[in-house]
Formats: structure tokens, C-alpha cells, sequence
């Protein structure tokens, strides 16, 4: 714990050098603050707009947060069943690739003239972008079980449960974290995304996607700066949620997870 | 001090009528791309019996394993282990592996216990007890609760050890397990498996790559030759047991080592000539 507390610190001081450096720059050179506005300029607009940015900041955090979880839950599953078979693999992996090429631009109009803008939208929208590396990641660790422990649990005339239980499942929640990491930070893209298309726009509903838009229509360049770091943070915070999960679970025996290094 | 010398009575020869323990007949295995890797090979091993498989690498070793413990099937020919198939006979059988193929997410007496967990019918306070008292047995009493990331290579192997003979086997199939471990680690470890085998009475069928290894540890030592997998020489290794670790310089050990390397190069440069 010390440790993953420890690793924290570099990237807290970087942050600090660059804000210096920034706010430093917007005095030398002289920036308008509509270009790029002053550290402490846009920390008062967030400041100022408190309300507004914590109801973003919650909004979209619900709706990744969501979306997240049943890209989890829906991804495992999906996981498991290909896991069963060559043949299902086969027939059914080519089919979970569309989910990772074809672009959500050109899906969103279509989830948005079924379910309707709103919440349930974007949480849909979300659950898309993050379900492929889930799947394919977990699919993997399912799989790639070496052929000795196989044999070693055939031996012992292990049922078809007992090898999942104790040696599939275990052996996948390496690459089950490596899928959970990489869609931890696109479920944070997934709802900005979801929100160009599908936020309600009633004050007080918009989350940050939404929010980014408006702040920028109104050309508020110190506030929309305040809500582009929120969803840096919101993206980090999700990101290192996992991160200390994985490190939760893995630390006493896997080699990667001694060192959070993030991709 | 010099160990006796060979004589016939002390080679362990089944009274008539006695039904060997394992007994390969006519075994032939042809995988499906055609490839013969096994033709005719019959074995019997008597209960009791140490068996050594060497040969050149490609000849069949693993193959034949992985029969007789009935994880392939034969093509042609027959294996009974205690008048049974292989496939029924798992219970009274453990595989032994060359990396120790242990569960890094379990501590070492969680690795132990598998085999009892899979075999189900104990508390897991038996089982802890049970795999306590061969961690004493195996010398690891000190790492019970470490994790196999944190063991060298010898220990993972003792554990592998400990692991196979937790379920009480009646045959030890075990596939050159000392094959990565240095000459020390792997004299000593030779060693345990003759004291442990002393105390247990398992049947053993061993695959190695070193004659001096096959030599020390076995009642006999077989042959094979590649292309396809045939035995060519059968050889009994008449040293009674148990087998001290001076054994190593006695004459009549280093004649015995002497013939079973001719004999392996016999093969290499034999009928067909060149090496396989
Ligand atoms: N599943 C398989 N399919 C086809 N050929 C195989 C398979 N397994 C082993 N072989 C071949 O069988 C031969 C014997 O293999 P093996 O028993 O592993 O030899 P050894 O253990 O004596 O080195 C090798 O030539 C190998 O390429
Ligand atoms: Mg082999």
C-alpha cells in the first residue's frame, strides 16, 4: 500500500511544475485568457461554477461508471461462452471485432432514434466502446491455460467446474485486469461521446461532454478548461480505481502487478 | 566402502503367475499427421519397480508418459496399470512434470492440497494436516505459506513432489523432472525421492536425459531409440536399496553408467547412422 502510495507522488510533482509553467507562460508571453486562460484564472472559474461542474463531474460519472460495470459483467459473460469452444470462437469472435472497428460516430444516431436521448443511451453508448477489450483480454486468459496445469488437473479427474473454478478463472485475472484497465479510460470517452449525441440538454442534466459544448459556444475558454482537467481527473480516477484493484488481487503472486505502471 | 556387488538375487524378479503392475504390450502411437512415435513397445513393470526411460530427445519418452497415465490414447496395443485402463487406474497415479507446473496464485500448501481438493472427500483441515506433514517430508516446513514466485527451482520441484504424493499414488510418473535444476540440487534431490520412496513403496516410471541419474535411482533402465520409438537395450541396475550417496564412486556403479552411455550411443551412430 505504501508502495502504490509512493508511485503517486512523481506524477503529483509533474503536475505542479506544469502548472507553474504554464501560468508563468500566460504572463511572459501575454495569451488572452479566451486562447489560454491562467491556471488560477480557470481554477476560479471552476471555483466560481462549483455547482455546475460537481453535477457534470457526477453526472458523467454515473453514466461511465454504468455503462462500465455492465461492460464488465456483459463482457465476462460473453467471455466465458467463447471460452467453451474452437467452434463458437470461430463462428462468433469476428462478429465481437465489429464491436472494435466499426466507429460509435456512426452507430450513436441509430442507439439515439431507438432508445431516445437520455441516460439510457449513453449508457449504452458506454458499454459498447468499453465491451471489446474485456472480452477479448478475459477470452485470452480463459484460453491461454498451459497444456501441463491442464493435464495436471486432468490427472486428477477434475470435473469440468473444478478446472474452471481453479484454474481458468484464476489464471484469466491477469489479462481480465489488462481489459479492465484499457476500458476504465474509454468509458470516460464513451460518455463525453454519448453526451454529444444523446444528453438531454434541461439545465442541470448535461454532464461533462455536454457541458465542454456549451462552455465552448458561450466561448467561456476558462471554464471549459476547468472541465476538460475534471474529465482528465474523472478518466485517472477510474483508471487508478482499477489499477488498485488489480494490485488488490494480483500483488502476492503475479509479476505485474507489483509495479502499477500504467500503459 | 564399496556397495555389494551385483548378484541376481538381489533383482526383484516376479514369482510366476504374478500379473505385473503396469504392463505395455504391442504399443503403437500414430498421432494424426501421420508420424509413427511409438512402434511395438511392450514393458512390464513390477510393483515395486524404477523404471528409467533414456534415449535421444524426439524418441517417444513424453509420449509414452502420457499414455500409460492415459492422457493420449494408444493407437494400437495395450496398457493395463493394476489390471485396469490407464484412464481408470488416475486415482492410484501421479504425473510429475519437468517445470515444476505449480499454481502461482496458491501458496505452497495450497499447491499441495490440489490433488486431495480435486479428489474431494477430505475437510481442508485434513487436508492441511495432510499437506503439513509432507512439507516436513519434502523439507519446506519453513515456506509453507510462500508463493511460488518466491521459491528457486529445486524448492518448486520439492513442492511439485510433495503435490504428487499428497493423494497416496501407487505409480510415479514423472517426465524428466530434474532436468532444469543444477547437478547439486538435482543429486540431492535424487537422494530424497530414493529415501521417500523407501517410506512409501510407489511404483516409478522416469524419464531423464542423464545416465548417471537413470543409473543411481532405478532397478532398471530402458533404452529407446527414435524414429520410430522402439527399446533397444532393457537393463537391471541389481544395486540393493536404500542407495547411499557413495554409491556414486563405486566401480561397479561407474561400469553400470559406462554401459548404459554405450549403449545410448550405440544408437546414435547405429543402423541408420548419424544422429537422430
Ligand atoms: N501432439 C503431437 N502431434 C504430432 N506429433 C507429436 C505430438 N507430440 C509429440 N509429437 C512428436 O512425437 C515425437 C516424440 O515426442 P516426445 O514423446 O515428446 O519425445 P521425447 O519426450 O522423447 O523427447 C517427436 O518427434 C514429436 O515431434
Ligand atoms: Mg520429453
Amino acid at each position: 500500500m505504501k508502495r502504490f502510495l509512493s508511485q503517486l507522488g512523481w506524477p503529483i510533482g509533474v503536475f505542479v511544475v506544469v502548472m507553474v509553467a504554464w501560468h508563468l507562460a500566460t504572463k511572459v508571453f501575454e495569451i488572452p485568457a479566451y486562447i489560454l486562460p491562467d491556471p488560477l484564472r480557470v481554477l476560479g472559474a471552476g471555483l466560481e461554477k462549483r455547482a455546475n461542474l460537481f453535477s457534470a463531474v457526477r453526472i458523467s460519472a454515473a453514466e461511465a461508471g454504468l455503462g462500465f460495470v455492465a461492460s464488465v459483467v456483459g463482457g465476462v459473460l460473453v467471455a466465458f461462452v467463447l471460452a467453451q469452444s474452437v467452434v463458437i470462437r470461430r463462428c462468433m469472435f469476428p462478429y465481437t471485432i465489429l464491436l472494435q472497428t466499426v466507429p460509435i460516430l456512426a452507430v450513436a444516431p441509430l442507439i439515439l432514434m431507438w432508445f431516445g436521448s437520455g441516460l439510457r443511451s449513453i449508457i449504452l453508448i458506454v458499454f459498447i466502446i468499453c465491451l471489446f477489450p474485456i472480452i477479448a483480454n478475459t477470452t485470452q486468459g480463459l484460453i491461454s491455460v498451459d497444456r501441463n496445469l491442464l493435464d495436471l488437473f486432468r490427472m486428477g479427474n477434475a470435473s469440468r467446474a473444478q478446472t474452471l473454478s481453479k484454474l481458468r478463472f484464476p489464471h484469466a485475472i491477469p489479462n481480465f485486469f489488462v481489459g479492465l484497465r484499457i476500458s476504465s479510460g474509454l468509458s470516460v470517452i464513451g460518455a463525453f461521446t454519448g453526451e454529444m449525441f444523446a444528453s438531454s440538454s434541461a439545465v442541470g442534466e448535461g454532464g461533462l461532454g455536454y457541458s465542454i459544448i456549451y462552455a465552448n459556444s458561450q466561448l467561456q475558454t476558462d471554464y471549459l478548461f476547468a472541465l476538460v482537467i475534471a474529465c482528465a481527473a474523472l478518466g485517472s480516477c477510474f483508471f487508478f480505481t482499477v489499477v488498485f484493484f488489480e494490485w488488490l488481487f494480483l500483488h502476492h503472486w503475479h509479476a505485474s502487478a507489483m509495479r502499477p505502471d500504467p500503459e | 566402502m564399496t556397495a555389494p556387488l551385483p548378484t541376481l538375487a538381489a533383482i526383484e524378479v516376479p514369482g510366476p503367475g504374478t500379473r505385473p503392475f503396469v504392463s505395455v504390450t504391442g504399443l503403437t502411437k500414430r498421432f494424426s499427421n501421420g508420424v509413427t512415435v511409438l512402434d511395438d513397445v511392450s514393458l512390464d513393470l513390477a510393483r515395486g519397480d524404477f523404471v528409467s526411460l533414456i534415449g535421444p530427445s524426439g524418441c517417444g519418452k513424453s509420449t509414452l508418459l502420457k499414455l500409460v497415465s492415459g492422457l493420449s490414447p494408444a493407437s494400437g496395443g495395450g496398457i493395463t496399470v493394476d489390471g485396469m485402463t490407464p484412464e481408470n487406474a488416475r486415482e492410484l497415479m501421479s504425473f510429475i512434470f519437468q517445470d515444476a507446473t505449480l499454481l502461482p496464485w496458491r501458496t505452497v500448501i495450497g499447491n499441495i492440497v490440489l490433488g486431495l481438493e480435486l479428489e474431494g472427500g477430505t475437510t481442508r483441515s485434513q487436508r492441511r494436516a495432510k499437506a503439513v506433514e509432507l512439507l516436513g517430508l519434502v523439507g519446506l516446513s519453513d515456506v509453507a505459506d510462500h508463493y511460488p514466485r518466491q521459491l528457486s527451482g529445486g524448492m518448486k520441484m520439492r513442492v511439485s513432489i510433495a503435490r504428487a504424493l499428497a493423494t497416496r499414488p501407487k505409480l510415479l510418473l514423472m517426465d524428466e523432472p530434474f532436468g532444469a535444476l543444477d547437478e547439486m540440487t538435482r543429486d540431492h534431490l535424487n537422494e530424497e525421492l530414493l529415501r521417500l520412496r523407501e517410506e512409501q513403496k510407489w511404483t516409478a516410471l522416469f524419464v531423464t536425459h542423464s545416465v548417471a541419474e537413470a543409473v543411481f535411482l532405478s532397478t532398471r533402465v530402458v533404452v529407446l531409440q527414435a524414429g520410430p520409438g522402439r527399446i533397444r537395450r532393457d537393463i537391471a541396475i541389481p544395486f540393493p536399496f536404500p542407495r547411499l550417496p557413495d554409491l556414486r564412486s563405486d566401480p561397479a556403479y561407474l561400469d553400470l553408467v559406462g554401459q548404459v552411455s554405450q549403449a545410448l550411443r550405440d544408437i546414435c551412430i547405429g543402423p541408420k547412422g548419424g544422429e537422430t
